[in-house]
């Protein structure tokens, strides 16, 4: 109980801290410090959780169960790793003089911003409240990706105020159906009515019309955030034009918790309705992205581009595995956002290293990357790996529970997943092996790179390619029977 | 029908007239001031009709919602447009509205579909002034159409808060209000989204060196 608050305090404090700090070195350092004691005290909460059960407390304003609490220990482990990676990053965007020392302290400042939105986002229990955090992720992160000040970035932070504004706004339309369905249910508290606690133990007598044009809202709204296509516009600008540590964080934790508020709404919707309507559009949704993204990786011309299709790629197909909504196909769901995230914010770590080692983000002039810097080459050609979904990596074991999940319910939508991975195995390795191997331009010199970040996420990765830590699998399971309501085996 | 209706139903029915109604005229007024102008009377009904639910109800708190909005939608917000174009000198800009009669048709249109997509809503209560969620909707979607009619980022950010102005009517004539801290939460989040826009215009002016958001244009899938 007491972790949640200081999850919740330590970055607000921080946010408010690193506003008034100038020295940018020590600002970096604060900046890892902050996201150290976010990290630990999720452990702790996490061990909270694990030992006790739910936790809702403090007036039933927030609510921990074991699909939020393993999502705040991902968020808060890539939320470091990030930090530790941006530490270098920002340093060497200083000294290249691309940013000023208070666009430094600006950055710094809505990282951590950013870091208690997301944790807010997680724990609360209002659905209000939940809206409200995200409107503040874009907030606080639409500052950041025009950093650089140049037209380009400028435009991709308009776009992505303006459209995940006005798609963020639907999804406050949909809040307050929620809020009018509960308030027609005799027995509901006003100011109880938004909680997902209490919504959910009379989900059964929520009206069916209203919940499902409340969830459509839900769904835009909050599949805005996700980039589900064809609301995806702004994603691959915001990704491109914005710093790289931004890209990761954007990538790695923000479309998971759009996601996670999808599926909370899934479930309130669920149980209301006899139809399974929320399913299928969710299904509808998500192959329709994970296909238009597939294809769309061919002809990228911006490395960070081309990770940031791929992200709405497999954006869509959790959503396409939650919208299945069976024991297998929620607990694939689970496992892919883990592996997801820990992979693809390796990726853009890689990518901010070899796009600052080229000088340029264009994938036709970055070449010979593991001549110039071995590491940096191994990391790239080990991260796509490892995100096109090859064994032995965890990607490649949540892809296959997905297929298989598909197989035993929808046995004819399989071939479709399958030519969709193939196209984006494809679309990634035609870019990627001039890349890593491509002939060595002239006059490239290895920078200081913090790979650690790197190879602590594709180990873990391997990891849960491997085998399933008791743990985690018990949260998985856990998550699958709330989700789901019953387990896959 | 309408005789029957008491004198608050009939006064709630008449603000949500006036609301569609300012709606309707940002959606073809071309002069940025203007268009300000009616954005803050929308405000102002706003708020209004805030206030007339709560005395009619006898719901305090709705009040401070009431308040809330006539702070920050009727007199904030449009202070700040206001100050912004006269900052910038647009005050003499035009955003010319291309086919308004085609526009003007078009939100009527959205209107009609408003009424349709809330019909299960509508049916669920013996309430009549639940019809204004209808309107509600119908003021999100026209200040969409807004948005996507026209070109200057004023005109967009206009559209953008009059979305959240539809949006806070649904909340007070459907629900009669959220919950404080969630409404709370969402006036903070419209007054930082209007400060940002306001850095934003500053941002875009000394990188395209005007306003018109169609030059914003070198970000596209299908470049060289």
């Amino acid at each position: 109980m007491i972790a949640v608050y200081l999850i919740l305090l330590i970055p607000f404090s921080g946010s408010v801290i690193l506003a008034l700090q100038n020295d940018p070195d020590r600002s970096r350092r604060y900046n890892k410090g902050f996201n150290a004691l976010s990290l630990f005290c999720s452990i702790w909460l996490a061990v909270e959780v694990l030992l006790k059960g739910p936790l809702l407390f403090s007036g039933k304003q927030f609510y921990i169960d074991s699909f939020n609490v393993y999502l705040v220990v991902l968020t808060a482990f890539v939320g470091l790793t990030t930090a530790l990676f941006s530490g270098a990053y920002m340093q060497h965007e200083w000294e290249a003089g691309k940013i000023t020392p208070r666009r430094l302290r600006f950055y710094y400042s809505a990282y951590q911003a950013f870091m208690f939105t997301m944790f807010l986002v997680l724990t609360t229990n209002n659905m209000g409240l939940l809206w409200v955090a995200m409107e503040g992720a874009t907030l606080a992160t639409v500052l950041l990706v025009s950093l650089y000040r140049t037209p380009e970035a400028v435009e991709a932070a308009w776009k992505y105020f303006i459209l995940c504004g006005v798609g963020i706004a639907q999804a406050l339309f949909g809040t307050i159906l929620l809020y009018f369905a509960a308030e027609q249910v005799e027995g509901i508290r006003p100011d109880e009515a938004l909680l997902w606690t209490t919504l959910h133990e009379n989900a059964a007598l929520l009206n069916p019309g209203v919940m499902s044009i409340a969830f459509v809202f839900l769904l835009i709204g909050y599949g805005t955030k996700m980039g589900l296509v064809p609301l995806h516009n702004w994603l691959p600008d915001a990704h491109s034009e914005g710093p790289t540590p931004m890209s990761a964080i954007l990538s790695g934790l923000l479309l998971n918790d759009a996601l996670y508020a999808v599926v909370r709404s899934k479930m309130l919707v669920d149980q209301s309705l006899a139809s399974h309507l929320p399913g299928y559009l969710m299904m509808g949704f998500g192959l329709l992205s994970f296909l238009v993204a597939a294809l769309l990786l061919h002809h990228q011309k911006d490395i960070k581009r081309l990770f940031s299709y791929s992200s709405i790629e497999h954006m869509g197909l959790m959503t396409f595995a939650f919208g299945i909504g069976t024991p297998w196909a929620v607990f694939a769901g689970l496992f892919h956002m883990t592996t997801h995230s820990l992979t693809k914010s390796a990726i853009f770590v890689t990518v901010g290293h070899a796009s600052q080692l080229a000088g340029t983000q264009r994938i036709d002039k970055i070449r010979g990357l593991i001549n110039t810097q071995p590491a940096v080459g191994w990391g790239l050609l080990i991260g796509t790996l490892a995100i096109a979904g090859f064994p032995p990596f965890g990607v490649f074991a949540s892809e296959f529970l997905v297929l298989i999940a598909t197989m035993r319910d929808y046995p004819w939508l399989t071939p479709l997943l399958l030519i969709g991975i193939g196209i984006a195995f494809a679309g990634l390795f035609r870019h990627l092996q001039p890349m890593v191997f491509g002939p060595l331009p002239e006059g490239r010199q290895a920078i200081q790179a913090n790979m650690t970040p790197v190879v602590l996420h594709l180990l873990l990765v391997l990891w849960l390619g491997i085998s399933l830590p008791f743990f985690l699998g018990n949260w998985f399971n856990q998550a699958t029977q709330l989700i789901a309501g019953s387990l896959p085996l | 029908m309408v005789n029957s209706l008491s004198v608050y139903q009939q006064a709630v029915m008449l603000m949500a007239a006036l609301i569609t109604l300012t709606s309707f005229l940002m959606l073809g007024q071309s002069r940025l001031l203007r268009l300000v102008g009616v954005f803050a009377v929308q405000g102002l009904l706003l708020s209004a009709s805030t206030a007339l639910v709560a005395y009619s109800m006898a719901l305090p708190h709705l009040y401070i919602s009431a308040a809330l909005s006539l702070v920050i939608k009727g007199l904030l917000i449009p202070a700040m447009l206001f100050r912004l174009i006269m900052r910038m000198n647009l005050h003499r800009e035009m955003d010319t509205v291309e086919h308004p009669a085609r526009v003007i048709i078009g939100g009527a249109s959205l209107v009609v579909f408003s009424y349709y997509v809330c019909l299960p809503i509508v049916k669920l209560s013996t309430l009549i002034t639940l019809n204004t969620i209808s309107v509600s909707l119908a003021v999100v979607l026209l200040g969409m159409l807004l948005m996507i009619t026209r070109r200057h980022a004023v005109a967009q950010v206009v559209g953008f808060m009059s979305i959240e102005n539809g949006l806070f009517f649904a909340a007070v004539v459907s629900t009669l209000g959220m919950p404080m801290v969630v409404e709370l939460g969402i006036a903070f989040d419209v007054l930082v989204a209007a400060v940002i826009f306001g850095v934003f215009f500053f941002q875009i002016r000394s990188s395209i060196d005007s306003l018109d958001v169609d030059r914003l244009s070198q970000l596209s899938e299908v470049e060289e």
